[in-house]
This record gives C-alpha cells, sequence and structure tokens, in this order.
C-alpha cells in the first residue's frame, strides 16, 4: 500500500500530460500535496486567488489566450462560484476543477455541512458536470475523465473527493 | 474641472490600435464604450459575470505575454472584484493595464452611488496591491500620457474621473461563444478550432 501513488501524484501527472499550464487555487488541507508539486514544476504556471470566482474568471482569460486551466478549491469555495460559472456555461470554456470536500463524512463542523451538502447540486444547477469520488483509487480516473471531458467537450467538469478520502478534521477530538 | 467623457477616454485608447493589443471590457457601459470605438475580434465585452473582468484580464496576460492586454471596466464591476487587484498585484504581469471609468454611479440600474462617490480611492487600493503604476486620472493630457505607456512594458492601473452621462447604446455580439470563438480564431489562428 506504501508503494502505491498519492492521488495528488497522478492528477500532477495528468496535468503535465494534458498541457494545464496554469493552476488557480485557494489552499485547503486536502489540497497541500498537490498546490506544491505545482508551485514546484516550472511548467505551470500558479495563481494564487483571494477567493474561488477569481478561478473561473482567470480561466475565461486563460482560454481566450489559448491556454488550459485547472482550478483547485475546497468545497465551500464553489459557493462563492456560483454566479461566475454563468460564464463558462454562456461562452462554453473548458475549465475541470478539483473539489476537496468539507462538511460530509465525518465532519466535525457544522457550519461546513450545509455548503458541503449542497455542493454537487449547486455545481449541477450551474451546469458543471461531476464526479465524486469516494475511494482513494477512484479520484485518478476520475480526474482523468474530468479533464478530458472538459477540454474535449468545452465544459466546466468538477471531481469533488469525499472526506472519507481525505480523512475529517477532527480539531483534535 | 470638467470632468472626462467615458466615450472619449475610450476612443483615445483605442485609436490607433495596433495589432498587439487584447482588450477586454466589464459589463455594461465599458462594453458598450469599446464596441462604439469599433467591434473587433480582439475585444471581449462581457456580458455578465460582474466582478471578474481584471481576472478575465489576469488569465490573458498570463497566457499571452508577448501582447498588451488591457482591462477597461466601471468602478461597480471593479468594486464587485475588488480583491483581484491584489490578486493582480501578487502576479505582477507587465502585460496588463487596468483602467477604471469612474463614474462614481451604478449606470445601469438607474445611477444608484458607487463607494467611490463617498470617497473610496481605487488608485490608491491599487498602489497598496503593488501596482507601482497607479494613478488617478483628470484630463485628457494625463490620458494621453497612460496611452502611450501601453506601448512599453509595465503594470498599470488608471482610475479616470468621467462624468456621469449615459450614452447610446452601442452593442456588442450578446453570443458569449462567438465572442470567444472569434477572438482566439483572430489571436490564434483557426488552427486552435482543430486542436485538442
Amino acid at each position: 500500500m506504501g508503494l502505491e501513488k498519492h492521488w495528488s501524484e497522478t492528477v500532477f501527472d495528468l496535468i503535465l500530460d494534458q498541457d494545464i499550464s496554469l493552476v488557480s487555487f485557494v489552499p485547503d488541507a486536502g489540497l497541500s500535496q498537490l498546490i506544491d508539486l505545482c508551485v514546484a514544476h516550472d511548467a505551470v504556471q500558479t495563481v494564487r486567488l483571494t477567493s474561488e470566482e477569481e478561478g473561473v474568471s482567470l480561466a475565461m482569460g486563460s482560454w481566450l489566450g489559448g491556454k488550459k486551466s485547472l482550478l483547485l478549491m475546497q468545497s465551500s469555495g464553489v459557493g462563492n462560484c456560483v454566479n461566475m460559472l454563468s460564464m463558462l456555461n454562456t461562452c462554453q470554456v473548458p475549465l475541470p476543477m478539483i473539489v476537496t470536500m468539507r462538511g460530509d463524512w465525518g465532519e466535525f463542523n457544522p457550519w461546513q455541512v450545509p455548503m458541503g451538502q449542497g455542493t454537487e447540486s449547486v455545481l449541477k444547477e450551474m451546469g458543471v458536470t461531476t464526479f465524486k469520488a469516494q475511494r482513494d483509487d477512484e479520484v485518478g480516473e476520475f480526474a482523468e475523465g474530468a479533464i478530458r471531458l472538459a477540454f474535449n467537450t468545452y465544459r466546466a467538469t468538477a471531481v469533488l473527493i469525499g472526506q472519507r478520502i481525505l480523512g475529517a478534521k477532527t480539531f483534535g477530538r | 474641472m470638467a470632468l472626462l467623457h467615458r466615450r472619449k477616454v475610450v476612443a483615445r485608447l483605442l485609436s490607433p490600435r495596433g495589432d498587439d493589443l487584447l482588450v477586454v471590457a466589464g459589463l455594461g457601459a465599458p462594453a458598450w464604450d469599446i464596441t462604439s470605438a469599433g467591434d473587433h475580434p480582439l475585444n471581449f465585452p462581457m456580458w455578465g459575470g460582474m466582478g471578474g473582468a481584471l481576472a478575465v484580464g489576469l488569465g490573458l496576460a498570463l497566457a499571452q505575454p508577448e501582447k498588451r492586454i488591457l482591462v477597461i471596466t466601471g468602478d461597480g464591476e471593479l468594486l464587485m472584484g475588488l480583491n483581484s487587484l491584489a490578486t493582480v498585484g501578487v502576479s505582477q504581469p507587465t502585460n496588463l493595464a487596468i483602467v477604471t471609468l469612474d463614474n462614481e454611479v451604478y449606470g445601469e440600474t438607474g445611477k444608484q452611488k458607487t463607494h467611490t462617490g463617498f470617497g473610496v480611492d481605487l488608485s490608491a487600493v491599487a498602489a497598496s496591491c503593488g501596482f507601482q503604476n497607479s494613478s488617478i486620472i483628470t484630463s485628457y493630457s494625463e490620458l494621453d500620457n497612460f496611452t502611450q505607456q501601453l506601448g512599453s512594458d509595465g503594470l498599470m492601473f488608471a482610475q479616470v474621473k468621467v462624468d456621469a452621462e449615459s450614452d447610446q447604446l452601442v452593442l456588442p455580439p450578446r453570443d458569449g461563444a462567438l465572442l470567444k470563438n472569434r477572438f482566439r480564431e483572430s489571436l490564434l489562428g483557426s488552427s486552435c478550432h482543430f486542436a485538442n
């Protein structure tokens, strides 16, 4: 088991393989390894965002300029993106997103639950195609499918990575 | 001092226009203003996504480092995405210029006052976010100086004080996919439609 690749490495390999040259993010504990890999590699430009919706409009501009981008965020950030997602839908702009879940399996913090439970349906309502991974070995496969679907068919897609995979934040309890 | 007029400001920014200038306009009057100066495939006039114009410009600037990107937006649109001044300031793209046409009102919704009408200084915000070239423009000679600087490298921000008059609507195409595709084709060539 210890020799298996962490999903972050699988997703990072996909970023390089699919010529995704811009990765924007609002940090999340579950994304820290993937963010570190992206920041450290010269082939990938990274933009740290103040709010997730910036990553949506950033992707619009990047695609206008001929470059593929990927957006990383925690599930609570999906709520910050809602109106901006209209732009991707209307303009048929590809954007894969990797969303690490909160308010999900084993959650400690009640304030995270409403957005966490609404994340997937909010994305779907805004025209984003979603894939929710509940097992570690699904993440790489779902990410590949989501990235290909996004750029092949000019749409927004999201892989949701469940807290069952990430481990719930327990605040020491 | 007489305020500047937005259409004259935009006409001076965009004509004459070189092939290396890519223009993003925030929703509402700035989108009509750039269209009034002449519809162009390398214009991206936004019809929605309020607060997103700066980040669209940043994405474009990072993807096309050899081109000059000019974002023209309004004070209300900029205020909705004020945080993007911080994000742009951290990225420091030297090919991005931002012009805010500041009429101190929401012109599309009945001219209700914006925060700049209560004294919020956008150019000071930009400066504190890392824009070394940030100014308030109150004359056409200052504007012409800014326009000249577009020809050389540098991250730029200008808050142009304009009157609150509403001009005749000059609407760009509304189809977002069309606006995107013609922009990409003009910039990248028709081969972009065949790329995987």
